[in-house]
């Protein structure tokens, strides 16, 4: 039976930059019958200070997510490392034994990512609409490892008729890695460079993925070749293709 | 080892194409021949969990598993000597090798004797020392490092090897056939095999309960170190410890398919004491050196314990996407890639190696390949923690705890918990970046050196549902 209802964590990175993605993923729960609920008070799951050893930092932030999620529904996530982050390391942010270790450990226990939640969940018996378009699919290392969702936004796409290609080395990381991408700006932009090529490689005009950090990454990477290759979120896509109204 | 000659080899490796070509090819190579020896992914999950457990239970057991293997080497004529440290360990070997009046030995592979810089050591007491395994015989003549732990000389190839033979071996035809420079090599050795006072090697296992020593090698020089020579001395680290001979299989079968994509070794080597009075073959005497050099002190912390499960067979640092763009000398440290990301900071202390934690991505696939199952990731954040967290009151603190910390980036860190723990600071922020968005700066440090700067979109996903919930 599926959920009726559920709590949506949109991500820091969807809010500002990627507020469409958020908005589709909501949009296709919804067409499916299944009310979302958000929290307004959400922000961060606290990652980017947790992955840089700033681990007081992280958990003010994560204390402050922890008690916007009441109830039993699932708390889907349109970000598999944003998922990963709330799932496997939310618990560790508290000393064993603690309320709030407990209550991290509730709410780790209803993440699901995004579409994830739509194969198993929602199953959606969408009409093929994007029959024979060529996408090019990135799953990032939190949905092929931490996750292990890699494959479903696959199965999203495919049942709209789309022809998913893969990048040569799929299994390797786009350099992204949080503040990674910063701190060691260069080897980042080594591992970038040789994943562009192998996207391009897959000729396909718009790249997807599952995770909104690698895409701000490869994304960036392209645009500042001045590249033209769309970059979406596979909601975004999956929405545009299926949805005749306008976004709200 | 500071943060800025770390930054000064990744560049210098970034910009070296040969280099990095050399170490796309030889990591890619590794990657799909261990992956031919794993077909099935349950049976591959299933051997791991048994690794792991032997390993795991071996370092619980690790004082008691030294005392009993101590007492069957002696049993066995193995000579044991303990030390604490680098230069304790160097002065043993050193030591041996004066009493008896060697000025001349043949070594093995050994990760160990390069952690201590045995070496140099040897080399300033006036001892000659020749490395008998093709790729640290090759680093030997170039005056390298090791780049791999495996693969020490993998960053060559072979026109570059070529050269190198060309160089500093008399009579060295032009070639660049792999057999011809392999051929070349074992002429050199052959006759130093002979002539050496002594052989030096390192251990893959130690098995407690026979007293036997394990080593594994391709070339067969391990066998002609540790048999040819009158003298062996064998280094190893005290992690290396296993309960029983059954013990054995299971890590043997893992080790070479997960570092090099082998079924087995060419050679399993089981040494377990020196020539019997009846015997034509074999070193009179055998020595083994135990180094601890920080791994009791890690064996004893919870938190860190099942770093020492390491088996050292690279496939970690074989898969991991940062050290094939840089290699191995860029870490500057002896052990390169996530096992070194790890273990270096442990051994030498955050202040002095806790730059190379910046080399990750955390993209985990170290942790997927490692065949005894040291969770590298979660290791990798907690080493991150402590490099930039000072320890509370009252706990031990790892060496060099807390002084990675950096006060403009703990300013800014707070600063960003400051506004995600506070919805209306963030929706506040948020308003303003969304509508500020045009006039934002395009170059923001790294990240515009290789990516276009992302805009933030003209209202956060915040503002929408709002609007949305008012319709």
């Amino acid at each position: 039976m599926k959920p009726r209802r559920v709590h949506f964590f949109a991500t820091c990175l969807i809010d500002l930059f990627a507020p469409r993605a958020g908005m589709a993923a909501i949009e296709l729960l919804e067409q499916a019958g299944i009310e979302v609920l958000y929290p307004e008070g959400q922000g961060c799951c606290g990652q980017p200070a947790w992955n840089a050893g700033y681990r007081r930092e992280a958990r003010r932030v994560i204390e402050a997510q922890l008690a916007l999620f009441p109830g039993e529904e699932p708390i889907v996530v349109p970000s598999a490392s944003c998922a990963g982050m709330m799932r496997h390391h939310w618990p560790e942010a508290f000393e064993p034994g603690t309320d709030l270790r407990a209550l991290a450990h509730e709410r780790a226990a209803r993440v699901v990512e995004w579409s994830d939640f739509m194969v198993r969940e929602v199953a959606p018996d969408w009409p093929r609409v994007a029959e024979g378009e060529a996408v090019v699919l990135h799953d990032s290392c939190s949905a092929r490892r931490e996750m292990g969702v890699a494959g479903q936004a696959r199965v999203l796409l495919e049942a709209i008729g789309a022809v998913v290609r893969e990048p040569e080395g799929a299994e390797t990381c786009c350099g992204f890695g949080g503040s990674f991408a910063v701190k060691q700006a260069d080897i980042s932009g080594a591992m970038l460079a040789d994943k562009m090529t192998a996207i391009e490689a897959t000729s396909a005009p718009t790249l997807l993925s599952q995770d909104c950090g690698c895409l701000m990454h490869i994304g960036g990477g392209f645009g500042k070749r001045g590249r033209s290759l769309c970059v979406q979120h596979v909601a975004e896509f999956l929405w545009q293709r299926l949805m005749p109204e306008p976004m709200s | 080892m500071s943060g800025d000659d770390f930054d000064q080899r990744i560049r210098s490796a970034l910009g070296d194409d040969q280099l990095r070509a050399n170490f796309h090819a030889a990591m890619q190579g590794f990657i799909e021949r261990r992956a031919a020896q794993f077909p099935d992914p349950e049976d591959l999950q299933r051997r791991r969990d048994r690794a792991a457990a032997i390993r795991e239970h071996s370092l619980r057991r690790l004082p008691e598993l030294l005392e009993t293997l101590e007492r069957q080497l002696t049993a066995n004529g193995i000579c044991v000597h303990w030390a604490r440290d680098a230069g304790a360990a160097n002065r043993i070997v050193a030591g041996l090798l004066a009493e008896r009046g060697i000025g001349k030995v043949v070594k093995g592979k050994s990760m160990v004797t390069e952690e201590i810089g045995l070496n140099d050591h040897l080399a300033a007491q006036g001892v000659q020392v020749i490395e008998s395994d093709l790729g640290e015989f090759i680093i030997q003549l170039a005056g390298e490092a090791p780049s791999h732990i495996v693969v020490p000389a993998v960053h060559k190839n072979r026109r570059e090897i070529a050269d190198l033979f060309r160089r500093h071996i008399r009579g060295v035809e032009v070639t660049e056939g792999v057999d011809e420079l392999t051929a070349i090599a074992r002429r050199e050795l052959r006759h130093q095999f002979a002539t050496a006072g002594a052989g030096i090697s390192g251990v893959n296992f130690l098995v407690a309960e026979t007293g036997t020593l394990c080593l594994i090698e391709n070339e067969g020089n391990g066998r002609m170190t540790t048999t040819v020579p009158p003298l062996h001395i064998a280094v190893t680290g005290i992690e290396k410890v296993i309960p029983k001979l059954e013990d054995l299989p299971p890590l043997l079968d893992l080790l070479p398919k997960s570092a090099t994509g082998q079924p087995i070794t060419t050679y399993v080597n089981l040494i377990s004491g020196p020539r019997p009075p009846d015997e034509l073959d074999g070193p009179r005497e055998v020595h083994l050196v135990l180094i601890d050099n920080g791994r009791s002190r890690i064996q004893s912390d919870e938190r860190f314990i099942d770093t020492l499960r390491c088996i050292r067979c690279g496939a970690c640092i074989n898969h991991c996407p940062v050290f094939v763009e840089i290699g191995g000398h860029a870490y500057g440290s002896t052990y390169p890639g996530p096992i070194g990301l790890v273990l270096e900071p442990q051994r030498m202390g955050l202040d002095r190696a806790g730059d190379l934690l910046s080399a990750c991505t955390l993209c985990g696939r170290c942790g997927e390949v490692c065949p005894v199952r040291i969770p590298l990731p979660k290791l990798i954040g907690r080493l991150r923690r402590f490099a930039v967290e000072p320890a509370e009151d009252g706990a031990t603190p790892l060496a060099g705890q807390g002084s990675q910390r950096r006060a403009l980036e703990a300013l800014l860190w707070r600063i960003w918990a400051w506004v995600y723990a506070h919805p209306r600071i963030y929706g506040g922020l948020a308003w303003l970046l969304t509508r500020s968005r045009r006039w934002l700066p395009q170059r923001i440090g790294g990240w515009s050196r290789y990516r276009s700067v992302p805009r933030p979109a003209s209202r956060s996903l915040h503002e929408r549902m709002k609007q949305r919930r008012r319709q």
